[in-house]
């Protein structure tokens, strides 16, 4: 199985997100720069964090137009697995292959931190060897991580279980003051109706080792390359 | 024809001027009058430092590339190198905060990938005047946010981490905020690149962004004190673009990679003048340069304009002939501009031509090495109390001597008229915004980007792993200008222990610093003394600790109608460990660990130079002045403190080491007990016995005489512990147990204070946040 990491301009997590892969997860990944259309020899891709394009215009907004994000359409359609973090998540939204959008943090400042999160489903590709309910001591870094959408598209994400991840407190409530950037119901990630594409705003690749603080990260690369397996196998 | 005001605009003097016509020979053209006076201003030029900058012990075995490139190198083992340098981006910052500290970290970050470094770390020393200022709160407060989200804005997207610093509020900065920029990067020894405009011949691009008329006279600009009019001033800051940045290290770092590049230098401080110019010094050549090639990004712009532009992202290359077309597809590879705007002559030259015309030609030397160099007179300030002025200065200990003696008395006074609650004392204390935590700053930075950080801000110091080896390193950013008021000399000695303790206590080996010299004016004979005092102290104790100082930045001129802030130099220190599982941190790991201090509190220390004098005592700077003394710093004294604790960190004897410093041990063992990422609050139960009890508890607990470290160890290591520090030959005590009962008991002589430690910790948490909180509209201005 192989692994690509989207590089556009701007991006800054994407050498964490190849060292992590190469490193800890322990499979063959490449970077894939923004101008390439074919991503035909990969079986994964990750749009890393960081401030493609500058953030310009709105987060994520111009890298959503980039000829890769074509084919990553394309690829997310023929079912291939797309993980999008934190600029990668607003990319994702911006591009449409996930639904809602990130705004501005509700204390309007840029926060740094380590937070929690629960795993609201394992029926993902990416949370498949975690446990429901299960609680990750996960980093942020963003500006812009405050989820909104409309109540239409809630319901939708609410009734097919696609709220992957939602900020709570070490004991796994969620409830305002655990809830670092107002977003809308506690969401931290979701996924696409196939549930091939998920988008996040925590950093897995910044928690893979004791040596940092976490390895809560981990089991979500492995829960893919564990999928990507069975899928190899079948 | 040149007037005197066309002089006084350009802040160049009579005599200055009257050196320019005898070199050139003939009165130099207004283009050239220009670069003359942004490379003789004092920002560039160092004209009245650099006689005392010489003092400074700037070799060592480890140092690679030592001051006068764009940042200094120092081997860290295993093939890798760290570049690293401290810069003040000061006068911008008061001017406009979120843009002039936003292009201080740009600027910093410049210097260390133009040696061919990847910047993986970066710190922030930021001072303001008093958040609860009655005058000044509304100004202080909007320039500490304003530098803040400069800070976090330019750094997040570029991508480094910002993993520590320091931030401090005192009257003394209400006019004159400090703000210095920190960077690190990693650099394989064999891919460190030089400003150096070499070979004949080889063509010189212009890459990065356009230039455009901002920032013209910025280094002039910083060359001189404020006044009501420094507003007014606004243009000359430059509006930084993270963005253009990084694409820029990127491009960079791929064309170091070609081979294809000779020599790189960034467009820092009086941009394309000062690139040029000292590019061509460095190698003895010259250089032709046309300016009809420069990218503008506006029309109409002048020779004089894009040669003092100030525009940000821009760098100069010097690139091997013929491999020009691979070094500028690189840099279009990352939509940047690249440019053939030049050669590299043999003239010694820097020749401008723009529209077919020479507009300067001056021999490069007249621009560097003939640049003015200031003997500036020295005047030994005057402590009141004293019997007589030493001009000399070099026979500070027995001044100190005498003032000590004269002290004893008073201290009882303020014993007997206060007679505080300690334990109030210390709940409000550690409440100070200068003591609390600095998570309000640090949680706006992303410290973890790039996944090398191993502590995280918050400690005595940050730690970056270096990802290719089993090495990290251990940095902080220290400055103190209320000790250096007092006594420059002794002052700049403690900083430098200071810091050295600091990446000793998570468990590293001091091996070079940076220094930000941020002083007043230079033409004022008392701030010279300062700062010749503030050198050799720093010089003695950079001997002491092995750490020369391969890298720096002065900044004069911090000064508002005629009131200057206090000598604060600020140094950056960095530390290796050898093996990244041996760090240690500040907080106590469980119950029932024995803690100890290594070192002993200086006889001579009264706390009347500390944050309990300045927050709960309500002394200023200029009242710790005339108190007049700090007490002598022990250097040798101190180093043993140093490698006991290295000696117990690398034989894992010690489970927490943190230094004792502002606010004293008590605010330190508090800090020890609170809790911090992945570790729960820990209790103690201190009993202090001998010297120290003989003291007064004010003294005891809240003087910040250095070389003294708070260590914790388990039961089972009592006995190694005895044995290397007997081989270390370093006094400590061993003064209490940790508990899991949630309180902190001290108790000297009979007298026990006893605090809620849950109650201590939010006050610490909440202390810098609360006076944030609190309205503005109690304040004016």
């Amino acid at each position: 199985m192989k692994f690509g990491v989207v590089i556009f301009p701007g991006s800054n997590c994407d050498h964490d997100a190849y060292h992590v892969i190469s490193k800890h997860v322990g499979q063959p990944v490449d970077f894939v720069w923004h101008r390439e259309t074919d991503l035909s020899s990969f079986d994964a891709i990750v749009i890393p964090g960081g401030f493609s394009y500058g953030d310009y215009l709105r987060a994520g907004a111009l890298a959503s137009h980039s000829p890769v994000m074509r084919a990553v359409k394309d690829f997310a359609a023929n079912g291939g697995y797309v993980l999008g973090i934190c600029n990668g998540f607003q990319i994702l939204c911006e591009a449409g292959l996930l639904p809602g959008a990130l705004v501005r943090n509700e204390n309007l400042h840029f926060i740094c931190d380590h937070i929690h999160v629960r795993v609201e489903t394992t029926e993902t590709p990416f949370t498949a060897n975690l446990a429901a309910r299960q609680i990750l001591h996960l980093p942020i870094a963003h500006a812009e991580g405050n989820y909104v959408c409309d109540e239409a598209t809630f319901a939708e994400l609410t009734r097919d279980e696609r709220i992957i991840f939602r900020y709570c407190d070490h004991e796994g409530t969620t409830n305002p003051a655990a809830n670092p950037n107002g977003s809308h119901n506690s969401i931290a990630g979701i996924c696409n109706e196939a549930r091939n594409v998920l988008g996040l705003m925590p950093h897995p690749e910044r928690a893979c080792e004791d040596l940092l603080g976490s390895s809560d990260g981990s089991p979500i690369f492995r829960s893919l390359t564990s999928t990507l397996a069975a899928k190899a196998a079948r | 024809m040149l007037t005197l005001e066309t002089l006084t605009a350009h802040n160049i003097t009579k005599e200055e001027y009257e050196r320019i016509l005898k070199l050139m020979g003939r009165e130099p053209t207004f283009v050239e009058l220009g670069v003359f006076s942004v490379m003789w201003s004092e920002h560039c030029s160092y004209k009245s430092s650099r006689v005392h900058l010489k003092r400074l012990p700037t070799h060592g075995e480890r140092v690679i590339v030592p001051p006068g490139e764009n940042a200094g190198v120092v081997d860290v083992g295993d093939g890798w190198c760290a570049a690293f340098k401290v810069e003040s981006h000061n006068h911008p910052s008061f001017i406009e905060p979120f843009q002039g500290a936003a292009t201080g970290v740009g600027g910093i970050l410049r210097d260390i990938f133009t040696m061919g470094a990847r910047p993986v770390a970066a710190m922030n020393s930021i001072r303001f005047g008093r958040l609860d200022d009655k005058e000044h709160a509304r100004r202080n407060r909007r320039l500490l946010s304003g530098v803040v989200g400069g800070i976090a804005h330019y750094g997040n997207a570029f991508g480094v981490a910002t993993v520590g610093g320091e931030t401090v509020f005192d009257a003394a900065y209400n006019f004159n905020p400090l703000v210095n920029a920190f960077a690190l990067g990693l650099v394989r020894e064999d891919g460190i690149f030089f400003g150096k405009a070499t070979g004949l011949g080889n063509p010189v691009l212009y890459v990065g962004a356009k230039t455009g008329r901002d920032g013209i006279h910025g280094a002039t600009m910083a060359s001189a004190e404020f006044d009501d009019a420094a507003l007014e001033k606004r243009p000359t800051v430059q509006v930084g673009d993270p963005f253009l940045e990084k694409l820029l290290l990127e491009a960079c770092l791929e064309a170091m990679r070609s081979g294809g590049i000779a020599g790189i230098q960034d467009m820092g401080a009086a941009g394309l003048t000062s690139s040029s110019c000292e590019m061509a010094a460095r190698a003895g050549t010259g250089l032709d340069l046309d300016l009809d090639l420069v990218p503008q990004r506006e029309t109409g712009m002048t020779a004089y304009e894009m040669m003092l532009s100030e525009s940000q992202e821009r760098m100069l290359i010097v690139a091997h002939k013929g491999r020009e077309r691979e070094i500028i597809d690189i840099f279009r590879k990352w939509d940047l501009d690249a440019v053939v705007v030049g050669t590299v002559t043999d003239t010694e030259r820097l020749a401008v031509r723009h529209k077919g015309e020479l507009q300067a030609d001056i021999p490069v030397t007249y621009l560097t090495d003939e640049a003015p160099v200031y003997q500036r007179p020295l005047k030994a300030r005057t402590i009141e109390k004293e019997e007589q002025t030493d001009a000399s200065t070099h026979d500070n200990h027995a001044r100190h001597l005498l003032n000590y003696a004269s002290l004893e008395s008073n201290e009882e006074q303020i014993e007997v008229s206060s007679s505080p609650d300690y334990a109030q004392a210390l709940l409000r204390l550690i409440a100070s915004p200068n003591i609390a935590s600095k998570r309000w700053v640090y949680r706006q930075y992303d410290y973890m980007v790039r996944t090398n950080t191993v502590v995280l801000p918050g400690a005595d110091a940050a730690v970056v792993r270096i990802k290719e080896t089993r090495r990290a390193l251990a940095m902080c950013l220290d400055g103190n200008g209320r000790r250096c008021a007092v006594n420059p000399r002794e002052g700049a000695k403690h900083l430098v222990a200071e810091a050295a303790r600091n990446v000793v206590c998570v468990g590293a080996t001091p091996i070079a610093i940076t220094n930000c010299l941020n002083f007043a004016s230079p033409e004022r004979p008392e701030v010279m003394w300062d700062f010749s005092e503030t050198i050799d102290g720093m010089a003695e104790a950079c001997r002491m600790f092995d750490t020369p100082v391969i890298s720096g930045n002065v900044s004069f001129y911090n000064e508002t109608d005629g009131r200057g802030i206090p000598p604060t130099p600020v140094i950056g220190m960095v530390g290796l460990i050898e093996d990244v599982r041996r760090v240690i941190q500040p907080g106590f790991k469980a119950a029932n660990d024995f803690i100890a201090v290594l070192g002993r509190q200086s006889p001579h220390d009264d706390a009347r130079v500390s944050e309990y004098a300045a927050f709960i005592e309500g002394k200023m700077i200029d009242d710790m002045k005339r108190a007049g003394v700090l007490p002598p710093c022990d250097l040798e004294g101190e180093l043993r403190v140093q490698k006991a604790c290295l000696a117990l960190s690398e034989a894992s004897v010690i489970l927490s080491a943190h230094d004792i410093a502002d606010g004293g041990f008590a605010v330190a063992l508090a800090e020890c007990c609170f809790s911090s990422h992945n570790r729960t609050r820990t209790g103690a139960t201190i009993e202090l016995t001998g010297t120290d009890a003989a003291r007064s508890m004010r003294v005891t607990l809240f003087g910040e005489a250095g070389g003294r470290i708070i260590v914790s160890f388990a039961d089972a290591e009592r006995e190694r512990f005895t044995e290397i520090i007997a081989g270390a030959n370093c006094p400590y005590d061993i003064i209490g147990r940790t508990t899991d009962d949630d309180t902190l008991n001290i108790t000297i002589d009979a007298e026990t204070i006893s605090l809620d430690l849950a109650a201590l910790e939010t006050a610490w948490r909440t202390g810098l946040d609360e006076q944030l909180s609190q309205p503005s509209t109690l304040l004016s201005n």
